[in-house]
């Protein structure tokens, strides 16, 4: 199955397979850093008293969840030139991926605060906790727990999604595969090599997440 | 500009739907190949032979720690030098089989899991085979487990039917790419893919939410 593959070609293209590695790790760390913040704010209108906020959140969440993330990429990247904005492609496509995961994480996060039930709240309440504070003590320490492990399977997403990076011509891992395609035509060599890569990323963040379910059932149990 | 631009969009609107069309025939070829291996893989995975779930394990962890981009190259770049030579059309198809394939097994196994295990032995010991065992007892009550997050799945399969334009299958997301270079209007031809995108997806989203509330209630009851 495997005859004639060519170890040498990878071995020579090796550092720029590490810088797209590098790429893609950091890319991945910053839009998620930025859809963290932007799930939060969107979470925050998505369960606001005042009703054009909680349309506009329900709007943002809804029209990110159901359309494809390559559509919106392309979108930002055909798009904003017609507006007069000029950004990068590197740019154009960390904004695409932190507005929709985004979405996704403010779904999440709204799933862990509902989680806690409202009697919790109520003896907050006739504790004589205010609402920070009851946010503070009462809410998101217990929303916390449910939170962190759907946020880190979003994060694996969030590495495989920024794949599609690549065709806005964004020097990430997929990118490099399709560089050494279009230089010496090794499909083979090319896409196994970033897989593997892939999947190393992969086996990171799923220990990490099993790791950390673990630990919400150890929080559960006592 | 804009409103010559606009009438130009809609005289080629027939375009986005032959594109709609394509879309639907690929994700629905997708979803039902990926919906019948998925559930008998998954229903093997939830046995107890070790090598079987082991398989199909690596299986699953290889196909979800990879981008759907990098499987789609895979297979039109790479099977044709194992012999196996595709059009574009059957090599998406075939992709998205493959990814609907992984994601679906897990769903199911976990629904099959589910099922409590008194439920295995009282079947067993009413003289039924395996075969009915799983067909009469085990698969329906399993199904409630199963309904909402495949129907989530799905959404999530047909969002991904769009990377396929990559390999040159004329649907939605293609359609939109070619649009654009005639007609420099990114965010008008986006927010059309999308809004195409959104017709498809959004009655699914409400469905799958139906089903989970009616789960979540029928939990209650017991």
């Amino acid at each position: 199955m495997l005859e004639g593959f060519n170890f040498r070609i990878i071995w020579e293209y090796m550092p720029l397979f590490l810088e797209g590695l590098r790429n893609t790790f950091l890319i991945s760390l910053i839009s998620l850093f930025l859809a963290l913040i932007a799930g939060i704010i969107a979470c925050a209108g998505r369960l606001a008293k005042w009703k054009l906020l909680r349309g506009v959140a329900i709007f943002y969440i809804e029209s990110m969840r159901t359309t494809p993330l390559l559509v919106q990429i392309y979108f930002f990247y055909f798009g904003l030139p017609t507006l007069g904005f000029r950004i990068p492609e590197l740019q154009t496509g960390i904004l695409a991926l932190m507005l929709n995961s985004g979405a996704y994480i403010a779904e999440i996060i709204r799933a862990g605060i509902t989680s806690v039930p409202a009697g919790q709240i109520e003896a907050g309440v006739s504790s004589g906790l205010n609402y920070f504070q009851r946010m503070r003590f009462i809410v998101l320490p217990q929303a916390l727990g449910v939170t962190v492990p759907p946020l880190l399977g979003q994060a694996i997403v969030l590495v495989k999604d920024t794949a599609l990076l690549s065709l806005i011509s964004v020097m990430e891992l997929t990118r490099c595969g399709q560089v050494l395609t279009s230089e010496r035509f090794m499909p083979s060599e090319a896409f196994f090599t970033v897989a593997f890569f892939y999947l190393c990323l992969y086996f990171c963040l799923k220990t990490l997440a099993d790791w950390s379910q673990k630990q919400l059932i150890f929080r559960e149990v006592y | 500009m804009m409103t010559f631009y606009f009438q130009r969009l809609v005289e080629i609107f027939p375009f986005f739907l032959k594109g709609l069309w394509m879309t639907v025939v690929v994700a629905a070829s997708g979803l039902i190949f990926g919906t019948i291996c998925g559930f008998i893989l998954g229903i093997l995975r939830s046995g107890k032979n070790k090598l079987v779930t082991r398989m199909i394990g690596v299986y699953v962890a290889v196909i979800r720690g990879t981008p759907f981009v990098v499987q789609i190259f895979i297979v039109f770049f790479i099977f044709p030098e194992w012999g196996i030579q595709l059009e574009a059309l059957p090599a998406a198809i075939l992709a998205l089989s493959i990814l609907g394939t992984a994601f679906i097994c897990e769903i199911v196994a976990g629904g099959v899991k589910a099922v409590s295990t008194g439920q295995w032995e009282a079947a067993a010991s009413s003289g039924l085979t395996r075969i009915q065992q799983l067909r009469l007892v085990i698969i329906p009550q399993a199904m409630q487990t199963i309904l909402p997050p495949l129907v989530g799945q799905y959404v999530l399969l047909i969002k991904d039917s769009s990377v396929v334009s990559v390999i040159g299958v004329v649907e939605l997301t293609r359609v939109g790419w070619v649009t654009v270079v005639r007609i420099p209007e990114g965010l008008m031809v986006f927010s059309l893919v999308g809004f195409l995108y959104f017709v498809i997806s959004y009655p699914l989203i409400r469905l799958s939410n139906y089903l989970e509330e009616r789960m979540a209630v029928q939990e209650t009851k017991l």
